[in-house]
């Protein structure tokens, strides 16, 4: 082999295999085997992700190419994959947490019976593989592929416990979101192709930034094509106006809202336009509206979530709100932030999602904060791992989600002081919400029945290991982003991310600014928890009015959604099933049947038996064929 | 107009009516009797073309043989003007159409044949005598001759089983 | 005489012959009308004959006896056909009592 990171394949081809073996042997294998085979597919993964993490560090980077997936007359779409800083950091992101909670799921899903355990994790494993298809991928083309393969493994792990039809709604809803975003997905994609003739990436932005003879980009090409992207990655990466799916998503099991939406697939849009961070520097008005939209999502999400009662919807908001500010992120241009932000959010947000797993396993099954309270007496470790990923996502020093939003932050400020007020304001709804949640559910007394209080017990070892391996992450992931003003060298990331991702010049902000800044969020970040802290610690139902209805009810933007789009549509699909299909086509096909039914009987008349008629018939024939003899063959 | 021409007009339109009216003719009997006529024109066109053996033959068999045995059948028949079943008028004007429009079609056709215009020897020829005939006859073609007395045998038998009385069926006799 | 009045007058009584085929309805009638197509036919090939012995009377004396020899075969076969159709149109008329040719529709059944 010419490099050794050709081997770059058995990244993804270990999670297809698992996928295989278990898909086709579910009937089978044991549960324990599944659990093995599963778990230890990505483990291996993850070796190989570590091992590819240490060349490419070593600025070895590389494009491995293994065949033509199409090849189409000037059109050449190979299947490779571009192993490089960015992709080799997202490779270990995903193997890593995506290991966690394989082992997680293991004991969560104990209860299942063995062919829906096995289909659980084949699901899981064909979702990790898309997953590495998706980051690995060095053309737009394999990239979708795995785009669409992740959204077509959401589909069936939401809708995992498919007897139960809101689940499969739901899972409808996410998959037909993800469609829409994927339309303009794939529009991009042809429009690349016009302009350019390729996919690759390395030829597209060679192409963007004018290398190419011959082919160029105008300046509405760019607009349009990154406008389109951005389009494709709000449908997955739940933005407006395409979030609505993600909180009904948490119909499907724990470790997948973990997995899933909350450390993978929605970070696939963060992913793809770091990836072409090229093209979104070129055009400012997309880059205006991505911070326009990323920020009005914060907010939205960390509205609405101020006011959810179930645990898993607040956190499915605390996803979107926080996706937000990664886009918001993106949209001023601090792409390695983002990416920064991508990582330490997996980390905690996979933390406080397993963290609510294990809750709901001790509360056998309930998900209303309302019915919980006082469960760190029990819980212990649940409890303390959910208050590092609470502490952690509410930004407070030195855990890894202060250095992620501060860099954020930082790079919001510098492009517009009120888009920075606003930010803020958004953390500060973070930090109040999150909290809120931690003291409803841990504090106070237990407002649930009493045969749940008699159920209460600390989840097993296979669910509270991996939760305190992503404690541990939450805390020191910060090191790899020490801003400039605490440590000299710090910013390694950023350094690392620089042959994708051009590091911008100097910070426009002194050092003074810097540390005003860090210390204005720090300090109101602490008074919201303590306002939150004096307000629910004690927690006692209460029927919402007026305002805080409305964000109970999420902006009623679900029913808006209902009577302006899908009402619609459905009444159309009605129309055409009963007045075109029954009617049209129907009466058509059978219409066939009928007309050849009704000449066959004509014809059958001819046979009349009358030697008269024959006779006529044989002369007018023998007069036919004789003026077709003599006058019409020239 | 020499003779000759004369009497072909003469002869061409006397068997022209006579096949109208053969086929217009209500009465069967009528209708024999005028093929009859039309059978002795076409006789004597063949004189006027001097085949005279075909002349006499197609008087013996034809109008002597073929008719007679027609008017017996008819006779045996006793059909009546009254009882004579006829065809709708459409049809009957839509077979008419056919057979004109047939007319139409080989006259206009044939009408630009190279041959048009070459002649026929009429009142002489030795090849219409009976002598020539016969001596074509036994030499060249008496294997057809001789079939086609075969063919007369076929005939007859034919006609006569055709024509028996069916016998009512004998009782069988003893089991079966 | 040109050809060509013979040709014409025999497709005439031709045709006529075929008009009263289909025009009839008595069996037997349309068995005469067939007769008559047949004389139509053997008129023009008697006249043929003659063409052809007068243009070819000087190379061969029986130049055109083919013809009339045709003729004369057809003479014979019209006479065993007319015997044979006739008895078939007498048992005809012993099962149905009449010679309509629209009864042969019966054979259908």
């Amino acid at each position: 082999m010419q490099n050794s990171l050709q081997i770059a394949w058995l990244v993804p081809f270990f999670p297809l295999l698992g996928f295989l073996i278990i898909g086709l042997g579910r009937k089978y294998l044991s549960k324990s085997l599944t659990g093995v085979i599963g778990s230890g597919t990505v483990f291996l993964s993850l070796l190989v992700s570590v091992w590819i993490f240490f060349l490419v560090k070593n600025e070895n980077v590389h494009v491995a190419a293994y065949f033509n997936f199409i090849s189409v007359d000037k059109l050449v779409i190979p299947f490779a994959f571009q192993v490089d800083a960015l992709s080799s950091l997202f490779l270990l992101i995903i193997t890593g947490v995506g290991f966690l909670i394989h082992v997680y799921s293991v004991s969560y899903m104990q209860q299942e019976a063995k062919e829906h355990f096995a289909r659980y994790f084949s699901y899981l494993n064909l979702f990790i593989f898309s997953m590495l298809l998706l980051v690995m991928g060095s053309n737009f083309v394999i990239l979708f592929i795995g785009w669409e393969g992740v959204g077509l493994c959401s589909y069936l792990l939401i809708g995992y416990w498919f007897k139960d039809n809101g689940n499969n709604y739901a899972a409808r809803k996410a998959f037909i979101m993800n469609r829409i975003g994927d339309l303009a997905f794939l529009v991009a994609i042809f429009w690349i192709i016009s302009k350019t003739g390729a996919v690759n990436f390395n030829e597209v932005f060679a192409v963007a930034q004018g290398q190419v003879e011959g082919k160029s980009f105008s300046a509405n090409d760019i607009t349009i094509i990154t406008l389109l992207l951005f389009f494709g990655a709000c449908g997955k990466s739940a933005q407006i106006p395409l979030y609505t799916w993600l909180p009904d998503a948490m119909a499907g099991p724990t470790p997948v809202s973990a997995l899933i939406h909350a450390a993978t697939m929605v970070t696939a849009g963060i992913y793809m336009i770091a990836r072409c961070n090229i093209l979104y520097s070129m055009s400012d008005v997309t880059q205006d509206i991505i911070m326009i939209i990323g920020l009005a999502t914060a907010i939205l999400a960390a509205t609405i979530a101020l006011k959810q009662n179930d645990i898993k919807k607040i956190l499915a908001y605390s996803t979107v709100s926080q996706l937000g500010y990664m886009f918001l992120a993106l949209g001023v241009g601090a792409y390695s932030a983002a990416v920064f932000h991508v990582m330490t959010h997996a980390f905690f947000k996979a933390l406080l999602f397993l963290g609510s797993g294990s809750v709901i396993h001790a509360m056998n099954g309930e998900q209303d904060i309302r019915n919980m309270g006082g469960l760190s007496k029990k819980l212990k470790i649940t409890y303390f791992t959910f208050l590092i990923g609470c502490l952690a996502i509410a930004g407070i020093p030195p855990f890894s989600g202060f250095f992620s939003k501060d860099a954020i932050l930082l790079s919001v400020f510098e492009k517009n002081p009120v888009i920075y007020a606003i930010a803020l304001s958004g953390a500060l709804l973070t930090a109040f919400y999150m909290f809120r949640l931690l003291f409803t559910t841990f504090y106070g007394s237990f407002r649930g029945t009493e045969e749940q209080k008699s159920h209460l017990h600390e989840s097993p070892v296979a669910m509270t290991i991996p939760l305190i391996i992503l404690a541990v992450l939450s805390i020191l992931g910060g090191i790899v982003g020490i801003p400039e003003v605490f440590m000299h060298n710090g910013e390694k990331l950023k350094v690392f991310l620089s042959p994708v991702i051009a590091v911008s010049t100097e910070h426009s902000v002194s050092h003074s600014t810097e540390y005003l800044l860090m210390g204005l969020s720090t300090g109101l970040v602490l008074v919201a928890i303590l306002f939150a802290w004096n307000k629910y610690r004690n927690y006692k139902k209460i029927t919402e009015k007026g305002f805080g209805k409305l964000l109970e009810n999420k902006w009623y933007v679900d029913e808006l959604y209902d009577k302006l789009v899908v009402n619609p549509i459905l009444k159309f699909a009605g129309f055409l099933n009963n007045v075109f299909e029954k009617q049209v086509v129907e009466g058509l096909v059978n219409g066939v049947g009928r007309f050849v039914n009704y000449s066959s009987r004509q014809f059958r008349l001819m046979q009349s038996g009358q030697v008269g008629n024959y006779v006529l018939l044989m002369v007018v024939s023998i007069l036919l064929l004789l003026v077709f003899q003599f006058y019409l063959k020239k | 107009m020499g003779v000759t021409q004369l009497l072909f007009w003469f002869l061409s339109l006397l068997a022209l009516i006579s096949a109208l009216l053969v086929i217009s003719s209500k009465n069967p009997v009528y209708s024999v009797l005028w093929l009859i006529m039309v059978f002795f024109s076409i006789s004597g066109h063949y004189i006027l073309l001097n085949a005279q053996f075909l002349a006499v033959v197609n008087i013996i068999i034809y109008a002597g043989a073929i008719m007679v045995l027609f008017l017996y059948v008819l006779m045996l028949m006793d059909l009546k003007k009254e009882t004579e079943p006829q065809k709708k008028r459409w049809v009957k004007l839509a077979g008419a159409v056919a057979g004109g429009s047939l007319l139409l079609v080989l006259v206009a056709a044939l009408k630009k044949a190279d041959l048009a215009t070459s002649m026929t020897q009429t009142r002489e020829g030795d090849i219409g005598l009976i002598e020539n005939l016969g001596k074509l006859l036994f030499s060249e073609y008496v294997v057809p001759f001789e079939i086609s007395s075969i063919l007369f045998l076929s005939a007859m038998i034919g006609a006569v089983v055709i024509g028996k009385k069916e016998q009512p069926p004998k009782s069988p006799e003893g089991g079966l | 005489m040109p050809i060509n009045y013979y040709i014409f007058l025999s497709l005439a009584l031709f045709c006529i012959g075929m008009v009263g085929v289909l025009t009839r309805r008595n069996a037997i009638i349309v068995f005469m009308c067939i007769e008559l197509m047949l004389n139509a036919v053997n008129l023009l090939l008697v006249a043929f004959s003659k063409m052809h012995h007068l243009k070819n009377a000087v190379a061969n004396a029986s130049a055109g006896g083919d013809g009339q020899l045709f003729v004369f075969f057809i003479m014979v076969v019209a006479a065993a056909e007319v015997s044979v159709g006739l008895a078939i149109i007498v048992m005809l008329y012993r099962n149905v009592r009449s010679v309509d040719i629209n009864f042969l529709n019966r054979l259908k059944h």
